[in-house]
């Protein structure tokens, strides 16, 4: 594999694609695609890609070009096998201390694949996980790492202020469903269209093709990386196997079609969600699923697979885990806000329920005014008077055209309103689970506090014992756990306080999109209201007439 | 919950379905007010009249669905009346719909909030209201259209209908053990009569036969059809009650300013649109189901007459067999001439007054239609538009903020 020129664009993903990871600067004018960045460090962890698993894990920086940035040399990682040892290739890095980001960074490479939910059970501070992009354009700015938290803020900061210089220009459709394959392996195929100005892309414009299982993969990596330290990750549509089916056997009915459109709509308005997020645009991830031709496919979230079992057994322990910690909260912020997404949550469902129950009416009334449409034509038919006979007829033409307004309509409740609401009920338990991982947060704090507090006392036994020889081998060895948890416990506050701070964050940016995101939605959904309003004046206007020709 | 007690209010009712009824000065009837008891509706029937067969100028007697029942039946055994066509007897008060709705409402009252409940409540009163307000006025239709006929309007009967102060339940009673019921039961299988009966030679009354049997499955289907359409448009009424109901609660739940301000526009604004939506579906219903079912039971009184006439038709063809027998054998032919002379009267009798009657109904028809189809729309236009008002209202309100 050689290196690419800087021009090219990330590699597609031949069978030995996993392996091949190019690094790019953000020195370079070009707006590459995020290269993984675990390359230049030496990819100490780093597995052979078995097989469906997508080792496009996006530890890479996905730095934009910047004028400010001093080097406008290119520079340009050759292509790592999964046996390169990095540092080799450091002369790649900007700044030396990326080395040691790199370092942590690589070791959470493994991590990152979507079987294992890194819930704070052992490895590095997880802090760092996503850090790595982020990080690298904070370093960007100032080379000093001060320490990892508030450089991870800090990052933060600047990538919201990238995000608002670009005013976030990107628009993201989802359109051409299209059957690839036969039976029951067959699946649609979904084609993904970007536009955008934004300078982490290598086009303003471009076009690839996914399958749902990639949206699910896409979804559950950014899950695994981010969720745990506080962000509010944006939910994937939901599957379903009944309506799959029909689709694989071929079913070219009028459910099928809906619920393909369905489907459409709802990879749509996940997509833009997601890259509306300031940190989840920049995740290679993200990038790579836009703009990459080929996309390893995502096995592991299928529902039936060991992954996806896994997943399960996982939710349940969570499940357990959730009610046995019990916290104390200090923050009444954090109080009073769990309480409001809680009883937001109880609302919305039920608003959801109605609107759903609004829609089957509005359907139940479409159908039930093509049939009288019907009827009333034939009673025009039968009707002797010949301008009664003509009026009924006109009656039956006008019924005939508010059917299909009442169904326009239908659509427009469900897809507008019903499925804003449905989308808001599943983002409502991202944000739940959020808390839920503070909680965890804190639990593992405290549970190191306890194990430090252990080991203290252990220490303390150890001195008042009495065995001089087997005492120094002892006392030295808890010497080090005592440091060992220690740092442990203090990193447990820090992560606690990282998590609290990027949730606070987080909950006012999300509180701050869903007005702006339900505000423009419900007008959008008010004006086919008043469409509808607007055409049944129409067709009563131009059936008066005659009625009062009737004579 | 609402009590069924005494439902007692004054209606002034515009109901359009026939036209030019009561204008006559000299017999004027209406239904000014009406109580529900339990079941029973207990209609207070008004009369002023200028006629001297009555003892008063004016007066009023309470009166149940089964008098009018009576009424009706007492017409329809009349042989004299064979010709006419004898108006629909108005249907028997059912509360059935509104009263589920009421207990469903009721069994559901947990799950709502006291705002949503008070609001549900409130549209099944209208619910209850409205089909209280149509009884009314079909019974009312029901005395109108014999007072102004020039020939039930002297009907004795009828008299004592608007006038006898007392019950009329030990009149009802006599009249069941007379006639059983024995002319109706006739007229059901008349159908087969008419289509498989003797052949029709006058012209008019084969176009007529033609039409009111095809007609009348038309306009049935038509009725339960717009009956299914109005049931639909009320659903959505009552979704739009449910939303604005928990919109309002979301309101409890401490939001960010802008937010609480939007969901408190969009709570606002549904309220106001279900109550027009109810008006929709309230309008279409008097105009047009109403309509529809008022004259698919006109129909079928016109389809009687026709059975009457072909009965009539029948007996005059069998006296015909009867006189060419009798002649044969020579015996009872003065008898045999006579009743078929007079069977062949009855006969033409019946086919005069019969097309009279027939076109009459005709005429009328079509202006109501007319009528009700003019009002429909303007009502229809009227409601879009108040919607439409709220609608960018609540528009305009959203985008300024």
């Amino acid at each position: 594999m050689t290196g690419r020129g800087a021009a090219d664009s990330l590699l597609p993903a031949p069978s030995f694609a996993p392996s091949v990871i190019q690094w790019r600067s953000k020195m370079a004018a070009e707006r590459d695609t995020p290269p993984l960045g675990s390359a230049a460090a030496g990819l100490a962890d780093f597995r052979e890609p078995e097989d469906g698993e997508d080792l496009f894990v996006s530890t890479a920086s996905t730095l934009e070009s910047s004028p400010s940035s001093p080097e406008p040399a290119s520079l340009q990682v050759e292509d790592v096998s999964a046996n390169s040892n990095g540092p080799k290739t450091a002369e790649i890095l900007i700044d030396d201390d990326q080395d040691d980001l790199f370092a942590e960074a690589t070791e959470e490479v493994s991590l990152d694949s979507p079987e294992r939910e890194p819930i704070l059970s052992d490895g590095p501070s997880p802090a760092i996980t996503p850090v790595t992009p982020t990080a690298l354009i904070s370093n960007r700015i100032e080379p000093k790492v001060i320490g990892v938290p508030s450089m991870f803020e800090r990052s933060l900061d600047e990538v919201e202020e990238e995000a608002g210089g670009d005013l976030f220009d990107i628009n993201i459709s989802v359109s051409d469903p299209e059957k690839v394959g036969d039976g029951m392996n067959a699946y649609m195929a979904y084609k993904v269209t970007t536009k955008t100005s934004l300078t982490i892309f290598n086009q303003s414009e471009f076009s690839v093709k996914r399958r749902f299982s990639d949206f699910l993969g896409l979804h559950s990596k950014l899950a695994s990386k981010y969720m745990h330290i506080g962000y509010i990750v944006p939910p994937a549509p939901e599957k379903s196997i009944v309506g799959m089916t029909k689709v694989k056997v071929g079913k070219e009915d009028l459910s099928s079609t809906e619920f393909v459109e369905k489907r459409r709509s709802a990879l749509e308005r996940y997509l833009m969600r997601t890259v509306k997020h300031p940190t989840l645009i920049q995740d290679p991830d993200v990038i790579q699923f836009l703009e990459s031709s080929e996309l390893p496919r995502a096995v592991s979230t299928q529902a039936l697979s060991g992954a996806g079992i896994l997943r399960m057994v996982n939710k349940a322990a969570d499940a357990v885990n959730k009610m046995t910690i019990k916290m104390n909260e200090s923050d009444a912020w954090f109080e009073e806000k769990q309480q409001q997404f809680e009883n937001l949550d109880q609302q919305l469902r039920k608003l959801h329920a109605s609107v759903e129950a609004l829609v089957c009416h509005r359907k139940e009334l479409s159908v039930n005014t093509a049939s009288f449409a019907r009827s009333a034509a034939m009673l025009g038919n039968s009707e002797d008077h010949t301008a009664l006979s003509r009026a009924l007829s006109q009656l039956a033409e006008v019924e005939e055209k508010i059917d299909q307004l009442h169904q326009e309509q239908a659509y427009a409740d469900f897809y507008l309103f019903s499925e804003l609401l449905g989308d808001y009920v599943r983002l409502i338990t991202a944000v739940k689970g959020v808390f839920d991982q503070r909680m965890k947060t804190w639990s593992k704090w405290q549970d190191a506090q306890v194990m430090l507090q252990k080991k203290r006392e252990a220490e303390a036994k150890l001195h008042l014992a009495n065995k001089p020889d087997k005492l120094q081998q002892a006392k030295d060895e808890i010497k080090e756990e005592i440091e060992e948890w220690e740092g442990k416990v203090q990193q447990g506050e820090r992560d606690f306080e990282q998590i609290s701070k990027t949730i606070r964050k987080e909950v006012g940016r999300f509180e701050k999109e869903r007005v702006k995101d339900f505000k423009v939605v419900i007008i959008k959904y008010l004006e086919s209201l008043v469409h509808t309003q607007q055409q049944l004046i129409k067709y009563w206007e131009a059936f008066l007439p005659e009625a009062k020709a009737i004579a | 919950m609402l009590k069924e007690g005494k439902l007692f209010f004054e209606i002034y009712l515009h109901f359009s379905l026939l036209v030019d009824l009561n204008n006559d000065a000299s017999l004027l009837i209406d239904i000014p007010d009406a109580l529900c008891e339990r079941d029973k509706v207990k209609f207070t029937v008004h009369t002023k009249t200028t006629l001297g067969t009555f003892q008063k100028p004016e007066f009023s007697v309470s009166r149940q669905h089964e008098d009018f029942i009576w009424l009706h039946d007492t017409l329809v055994e009349t042989e004299e009346y064979a010709g006419l066509i004898i108006p629909p007897a108005p249907p028997k008060p059912d509360f059935e719909s509104p009263r589920e709705k009421m207990h469903k409402l009721g069994e559901g009252e947990a799950s709502m909030t006291k705002e949503e409940y008070a609001k549900m409540k409130q549209e099944l009163e209208a619910e209850y209201l409205a089909v209280f307000k149509k009884t009314v006025q079909v019974h009312e239709i029901f005395l109108q259209r014999l007072s102004s006929h020039p020939v039930f309007s002297k009907d004795r009967n009828f008299q004592i209908f608007l006038e006898y102060d007392q019950d009329l339940s030990v009149r009802r009673k006599n009249a069941k053990e007379m006639f059983g019921g024995f002319f109706k039961n006739m007229v059901k299988t008349a159908d087969e009569v008419l289509i498989s009966g003797t052949k029709e030679v006058d012209e008019f009354f084969d176009q007529e036969k033609t039409f009111l049997l095809d007609y009348f499955s038309k306009i049935k289907d038509a009725t339960s059809k717009a009956e299914k359409m109005t049931r639909s448009h009320k659903n959505v009424a009552d979704d739009y009650i449910h939303v604005s109901a928990t919109l309002n609660t979301i309101l409890y739940i401490p939001l960010s300013i802008p937010l609480s301000r939007h969901l408190e526009k969009l709570a606002d604004l549904f309220e106001k649109l279900r109550k027009v939506e109810g008006r929709v579906a309230s309008d279409q219903e008097l105009k047009l189901t109403e309509l529809l079912r008022y004259y698919m039971r006109d129909i079928q009184a016109a389809k009687d007459l026709l059975y009457r006439r072909a009965r009539a038709l029948a007996d005059y063809e069998n006296a015909n067999k009867a006189l060419d027998k009798a002649r044969l054998k020579s015996k009872d032919v003065a008898q045999a001439q006579q009743h078929q002379q007079q069977c062949l009267q009855k006969f033409d009798t019946l086919s005069e007054s019969g097309k009279k009657e027939l076109t009459s109904f005709k005429g009328r028809r079509v202006l109501a239609f007319r009528k009700n189809l003019i009002e429909m729309a303007e009502l229809e236009i009227k409601h879009a538009k108040s919607n439409m008002a709220l609608l960018q209202g609540c528009v305009e309100l959203l985008k300024s903020n």
